[in-house]
């Protein structure tokens, strides 16, 4: 018994470990991806003893920076409220990681290992609920702050923020109902088989509409281009505008981590999470290592699809990522909602 | 701020204070504006913190010295003032310029123009969040300031124009260089154009915001693509031609709403223009003295003593080297590019070290209190800048320095129709909409 918690505890704690060194490596990804894409070389002056290793650390110089900058707090700012914010956004965002299914079960040295740190059979319900208490970090970091630019940036956060809560969720109520459960591990396991013995039964095959809207609401979800309203740097600059130092970093890494929830998400419930296509029995230590690798190079593959939009395309207005959201996804999700029910119903599960 | 509408809502608004140390306002506007929720309600801009009194200080100094200051007003496209500024100068003194420096100013303001509407159109997408295409359109116009350089010896300060011509002809393989360079401007364009025009997103930003219609915008003495997008073809270039672009064959490009969808594809098909305009020039332009052999070349301190030791009559064989950074300006005064009129041009050197004519005309326009005198007199000459009409109203006493000078700067109508503009219209739609105006704070404050 102890056994197994102390073995939860060291899964939830390489969890966050995954999710803060992919953010850290997204801090890179994002300047030389952004790089490559625009004709630049890119940021590549960072170096140990004259090591440079094409800008690698320097996602370890910014956080450094982050760390021995001034902590400056607004004199009409509310203190407490200004401290808490960019914790309960990172916090949140955290814990949607230990949710995550990052591989199946595996058989060593004659017991059952889970590679999931929380097993939960409303592990989607969890992710979501942890995603919607985020937002609070946003609106309380623009009321907190007593700006005028920082509150225009926690009400628009705290508008999109909501309304693709609704768009995520009426979108994944569809792979849920064709997959019959709300536990993330059996999500995965149910996309194990394959379509006429050679598609895997992947998500994206199955629900092409809801992957696609799951995407863009999940883009959005993360405040980035082309849904960063509530950034919008040439224009209000954001809810985060009166914060500094480490504090400000919290909410970079908070937008990291969103996206890599949503990447993993999309992993999870899309893309088959840790399935290796066309390899049905994974089992023992190289089953499981499999199994992870399978699923950080899904993530990955996401982020990089999720930052090439975010270089490509121009902001969208306040009110039309609203009305997007409101006129647009959510009728379709509602729409790929009934079909699959529909579909389920004819031509039942598996 | 709080006030009770008719039906008996109260109605709040605020204030938000945008710049100047905002990114969106380049650091040199402020607008004070009243928002209700992310309404506007009313819109103030206050400009001058670019003001550096251009206007008093060109009283202060020679004709030519004039020159250098117009490079700071419109500092993306300072070629086409430093034109406007000497062809007012030149109309009040009665003087043409010799064919071949027309032409060259018409090549160097038109190259100016692209960069102008690269710069516009860049920075305008960027604050839209659209950061790559502003990096593809900078790359475009870095190329444009490399030939600028090779023209000039500088690609902001230009300082390209004297009264009466040019500072130095076409460095060699010019025409052939430019033609390369607008295929990478094309592509640049092409690729820019496959990111924005019609993407929706760009559309939904651009398309119904900032509109103003054409009575509104003459009524503000709106020129420019701002006005053109409205629909009213009226270029200076056009409308009164000067230089000699009534030998090109160019299109004006009009929109038909006057918002700033229209203004970007104005802009966009004026770079086509500009562009086909330089490459006419080329064709068009009479040939001029610019290359030599390198036989022909003394070091500067040579060229001292031979004139020291008398031996004048060599000097006339001769061009002298100079540091690399004057390179070229050896080569100024070439009948072809600069008048020959000693009331208003300096000699060349080798008149100056040559005989004494040279010599004590060289003096007469560099000295104190003698320098160029222009005829007494007041006039009013326009050229088509960047963002409009760009007209220079010049007061002579007849001194060697004006009067007065006074500079009509272009993008100063569009920020002052600002507050008619903006009110109705979301904070988020200031962006795209101060973008379009294109203001370019030296221009605006002077």
């Amino acid at each position: 018994m102890t056994a197994d918690r102390i073995f939860t505890a060291v899964k939830v704690a390489l969890a966050l470990a995954f999710g803060m060194n992919i953010a850290g490596l997204l801090g890179w990804v994002e300047r030389k991806q952004s790089a490559v894409m625009q004709d630049r070389i890119g940021a590549n002056r960072a170096s140990i003893f004259g090591l440079r290793l094409i800008g690698l650390f320097h996602p370890i110089a910014d956080a450094l920076k982050m760390m021995t900058k001034e902590d400056f707090v607004p004199k009409n700012a509310n203190r407490l409220l200004h401290a808490a914010a960019p914790m309960i956004a990172l916090g949140f965002g955290l814990l949607c990681l230990a949710a995550l299914p990052f591989g199946g079960t595996v058989t060593v040295a004659g017991r059952l290992w889970s590679l999931q740190p929380i097993e939960s059979s409303v592990g989607l319900l969890f992710v979501l609920a942890m995603l919607s208490l985020g937002v609070h970090g946003v609106v309380m970091a623009g009321y907190a702050s007593g700006s005028n630019y920082g509150l225009l940036g926690g009400l628009r956060g705290a508008a999109q923020m909501i309304s693709y809560e609704v768009c995520l969720a009426s979108t994944l109520a569809a792979a849920a109902f064709l997959y019959g459960t709300l536990d993330l591990q059996q999500m995965v396991r149910w996309q194990g088989h394959s379509l006429g013995g050679w598609l895997p039964a992947w998500g994206i095959f199955l629900q092409p509409l809801g992957f696609v809207l799951f995407l863009t609401a999940g883009a959005a979800e993360t405040k980035r281009a082309p849904f960063d309203v509530p950034e919008g740097e040439s224009e209000i600059v954001g809810y985060h505008v009166e914060y500094s130092g480490m504090k400000f970093g919290m909410f970079l890494i908070s937008d990291f981590i969103e996206s890599i929830v949503i990447a993993g998400l999309i992993a999870t419930i899309y893309l088959g999470g840790w399935q290796v296509p066309w390899v049905t029995t994974l089992d023992g230590i190289s089953g499981g290592i499999l199994m992870l690798i399978s699923f950080t190079v899904k993530v990955l593959l996401v982020l990089f699809l999720l930052m090439q939009i975010r270089w490509t395309l121009p902001r969208f207005r306040f009110d039309q990522v609203l009305d997007l959201g409101w006129k647009n996804i959510l009728p379709l999700a509602l729409f790929n909602f009934l079909a699959t029910v529909w579909a389920v119903y004819l031509w039942g599960g598996r | 701020m709080s006030e009770t509408t008719e039906t008996g809502r109260r109605r709040k608004s605020y204030l938000l204070n945008m710049g100047p140390q905002h990114p969106a306002m380049h650091g040199v506007i402020r607008l004070v504006l009243e928002l209700e929720g992310e309404r506007i309600l009313k819109s103030d801009a206050e400009i001058g913190y670019l003001h550096r009194a251009f206007e008093k200080h060109a009283e202060t100094e020679p004709w030519n010295n004039v020159v250098p200051w117009t490079d700071r007003l419109n500092y993306v496209s300072p070629l086409i003032n430093n034109a406007g500024f000497c062809l007012a100068v030149e109309k009040l003194a009665g003087i043409v310029v010799p064919e071949r420096g027309q032409y060259l100013r018409m090549i160097t303001s038109e190259l100016s123009r692209v960069t102008d509407h690269l710069t516009c159109i860049g920075a305008s997408a960027m604050e839209l969040g659209a950061f790559t295409v502003f990096l593809y359109l900078i790359k475009a116009r870095e190329y444009i300031y490399q030939l600028v350089d090779n023209i000039t010896g500088a690609r902001i300060t230009t300082s390209y124009t004297r009264v009466g011509g040019v500072k130095g002809d076409l460095p060699e393989g010019f025409a052939e260089r430019t033609r390369e360079v607008f295929q990478k401007v094309r592509q640049a364009i092409k690729d820019s154009d496959l990111l924005l025009t019609k993407n929706r997103i760009f559309m939904d930003r651009m398309e119904g915001t900032g509109v103003i219609s054409k009575e509104e915008a003459a009524a503000y003495g709106i020129t420019g693509p701002f006005l053109r997008s409205t629909g009213v073809p009226y270029d200076v270039r056009r409308a009164h031609p000067y230089l000699l672009y009534d030998r090109v064959d160019f299109e004006v490009p009009v929109g038909t709403t006057g918002d700033n969808f229209d203004r970007y594809l104005c802009r966009m098909a004026e770079l086509e223009q500009s562009m086909r305009i330089v490459e006419q020039c080329f064709d068009q332009i009479p040939a001029g003295k610019h290359s030599l052999e390198v036989s022909e070349m003394k070091d500067a301190f040579v060229f001292q003593d031979m004139g020291k030791g008398g031996q004048t009559a060599l000097l006339k064989k001769y061009m002298a080297k100079v540091d690399q950074t004057l390179a070229e300006s050896g080569r100024n005064y070439r009948p072809d590019i600069l008048l020959q009129n000693p009331s208003f041009v300096m000699p060349a050197k080798e008149d100056t070290y040559g005989n004494i004519e040279g010599l004590m005309n060289h003096f007469e326009t560099v000295m104190w209190t003698w320098g160029i005198k222009i005829p007494p007199g007041e006039v009013y000459s326009a050229v088509e800048g960047g963002n409009g009409e760009l007209g220079f109203h010049i007061v002579s006493s007849g001194d060697d320095r004006p009067y007065r000078v006074r500079c009509r700067p272009p993008c100063l109508n569009p920020m002052a129709a600002l507050e008619k503009i903006l009110p109705g219209s979301y904070v988020a739609d200031i962006v795209p909409t101060f973008g379009s105006v294109n203001m370019i704070a030296g221009e605006l404050d002077r």
